[in-house]
């Protein structure tokens, strides 16, 4: 690779971009509990921690709950509007598209809030880890839109329609045909909404009922210093699987693509 | 749907498959968001909401000047990551589409990705880390040599936020300008070339306007939700660094007082969908520059021109801030004049176009 200024540039970019996340793992396995440098030794003491938090495994349990929930739902709801939007053609498309991605671009905090005074505050319902879902749900739809929308596009509709004139039902067409050419979007697109709603921190802060999620958990133990190193620790573990799933979300991605035939062109959004 | 029988089956079809996000979106964007609207016009009275309509809220917010100088620094702040995360990612989002192989451009993009996906709360316990005072920059700049006591100017103030949400919005500005600079005829590029236009006036004037869609796109992905977070300038912002988002939470969670948090939360997205229509403004007023003066021009005139378009606006808006209060009394009249001026603007470069 012919190194210019603006390759060097970007490399460096990308140091800052990785930074962070290079020094999870270093603190995890730092002997003190004190987070700065110099390193003082080796230890997996934090991770041992880590096992006989039971507060932690509650909340994490909670959030692995919430997420699948979440991705699937978001999943079923971002493939009808997909569908929709990419082999369709009704009045209003864009419009009505375009008001089921808003939540992409407003600030979680405004959904939050909205959600609040509606359940609680007008509605009187209980904060549960349902209304986290729903919110979840909400803010994970236009993601999988987005996934989904590249794998309905490439799609030919002329398969499904053969499929119809040689007498499949509707349902069974889709689910023989159609199903099986974008099931590596729907793969990643679930893997991508269980990782946004595992992350999130905001909605389920306001919205969460008598059990927190990890985020949450996280969160408080922010005022806690000695508890510092078992969250890096825990973000080691954390990272480590974010990893694991977005690399398969991209292969999976990425053979969607070749089965479709087409180019990649990179890139989950 | 009163024009039903105009529609095909087809159609029918796509709508009947698109009602089930929308009622989704509808029941839990749109009604809650309508409740705020109500609920903000209500008050907090001990435990129970009194629901005659007033403005008191929003009279609050008008007159109490904490509520004006928080929104005052967070649409600053949003304003100053949004332009830093802009203009960083820019050229890595350039180098990847013109100087990378098409294998290399989705490996880059899924490099970029990855720190995104990791989670938000701990990047940001980590940047306390790394900026603190015993932090990896410190203890590495005294280490070498560099400084004689810690830098204390990048923790617990604004600049610690902007790093912050500069790095945790990156691929946000990185992917959309990514997409629209990889829409471009790169044939385009060469015809220029061949026309006799140089490097850089080419760039200036076929590739960033080409590009501009992406640009615009990243302004808004970035700033609005910039505008309402959260968690990092609670942890990295000390005293003199939170947001409007932190004043919200307290209302609603603390000071149970949801009717005001609720108002608050409207006038900080109304500010920062205006702030959008000002910068959107100022961008057309760019574009028009070159687009009406470029022909014959070099790229030192036309840059000149454009200097000297953004020192004159800088005039204009600096000494409407002169007249500026502080509260939010104050500051709503400026926001009014940069409207104005921004509709005058695009009403007058929207012409010149047809």
């Amino acid at each position: 690779m012919r190194l210019s200024g603006l390759g060097i540039y970007a490399l460096f970019y990308l140091v800052f971009l990785y930074a962070p996340i290079v020094l999870l793992p270093i603190f995890a396995f730092n002997d003190a509990t004190i987070i700065a440098f110099p390193l003082t030794g080796f230890t997996t003491h934090w991770f041992a921690e880590l096992w006989t938090n039971t507060a932690l495994h509650s909340a994490v349990g909670n959030s692995l709950q919430i997420a699948v929930t979440a991705a699937v739902l978001a999943t079923l709801l971002g493939m009808c509007a997909a569908r929709a939007g990419a082999q369709h053609n009704f009045p209003g498309k864009g419009a009505i598209i375009g008001f089921i991605m808003l939540p992409l671009v407003l600030p979680e905090i405004i959904i939050a809030v909205s959600l609040l005074v509606i359940l609680v505050q007008i509605m009187g319902l209980q904060l549960s880890n349902w209304t986290v879902i729903g919110a979840h749900v909400l803010i994970c739809t236009p993601f999988s839109i987005a996934i989904l929308n590249g794998a309905f596009a490439n799609l030919d509709p002329s398969l499904e329609e053969a499929g119809l004139d040689l007498g499949e039902s509707r349902w069974s067409a889709f689910r023989l045909i159609t199903l099986p050419l974008v099931m590596p979007g729907i793969i990643s697109s679930l893997l991508i909404s269980f990782t946004i709603s595992l992350d999130e921190f905001i909605i389920a802060f306001f919205l969460t009922g008598s059990n927190p999620t990890m985020p949450v958990y996280i969160w408080s133990l922010n005022k806690d210093f000695d508890a510092l190193p078992v969250v890096m620790a825990l973000g080691t573990i954390l990272v480590a699987l974010s990893i694991a799933l977005l690399t398969i979300a991209e292969y999976f991605r990425r053979r969607g693509i070749a089965r479709a035939g087409l180019k990649d062109t990179g890139g989950f959004l | 749907m009163a024009n039903g029988s105009f529609l095909s089956s087809e159609d029918k079809r796509g709508l009947t498959l698109v009602s089930f996000p929308f009622l989704y979106a509808l029941l839990l964007l749109a009604i809650p968001i309508g409740a705020v609207i109500l609920f903000s016009f209500w008050t907090q009275d001990f435990m129970t909401i009194d629901t005659t309509f007033t403005m008191n809220n929003y009279r609050e917010i008008w007159s109490e000047p904490i509520y004006g100088s928080l929104l005052q620094r967070s649409v600053m702040v949003s304003g100053l990551v949004t332009m830093a995360t802009v203009l960083t990612a820019f050229p890595v989002a350039y180098y990847i589409s013109f100087h990378l192989a098409p294998k290399q451009k989705s490996l880059w993009l899924f490099l970029i990705t990855i720190p995104f996906w990791t989670s938000y709360l701990i990047r940001v316990f980590l940047w306390k880390v790394i900026l603190g005072y015993n932090g990896v920059v410190n203890s590495g700049l005294l280490k070498i040599g560099l400084i004689d006591e810690p830098l204390t100017f990048i923790l617990y103030n604004v600049n610690a936020v902007i790093i912050t949400l500069a790095h945790a919005y990156a691929p946000f500005a990185i992917l959309p300008i990514f997409v629209a600079l990889e829409k471009i005829d790169r044939s385009l590029l060469e015809a220029a070339q061949d026309l006799g236009e140089g490097k850089i006036v080419t760039f200036f004037r076929v590739t960033l306007p080409l590009a501009m869609p992406g640009v615009v796109a990243a302004l808004v992905i970035v700033s609005i939700p910039t505008i309402g977070d959260y968690v990092t300038p609670e942890l990295m912002g000390g005293a003199g660094g939170k947001l409007i988002a932190s004043m919200i939470q307290t209302q609603f969670l603390q000071l149970s007082n949801a009717p005001l948090g609720a108002a608050l939360a409207l006038v900080a997205m109304a500010t920062v969908m205006a702030a959008i229509f000002v910068i959107f403004a100022q961008l057309k007023l760019m574009a028009w520059i070159v687009r009406t003066y470029s022909s014959g021009r070099g790229f030192g005139e036309l840059a000149f021109l454009c200097l000297a378009a953004l020192l004159l606006q800088a005039l204009v808006i600096l000494t409407i801030f002169g007249i500026w209060s502080g509260s939010f009394g104050g500051s709503i009249w400026f926001f009014a004049g940069m409207l104005a001026y921004s509709a005058g603007i695009l009403s007058l470069v929207g012409k010149k176009r047809g």
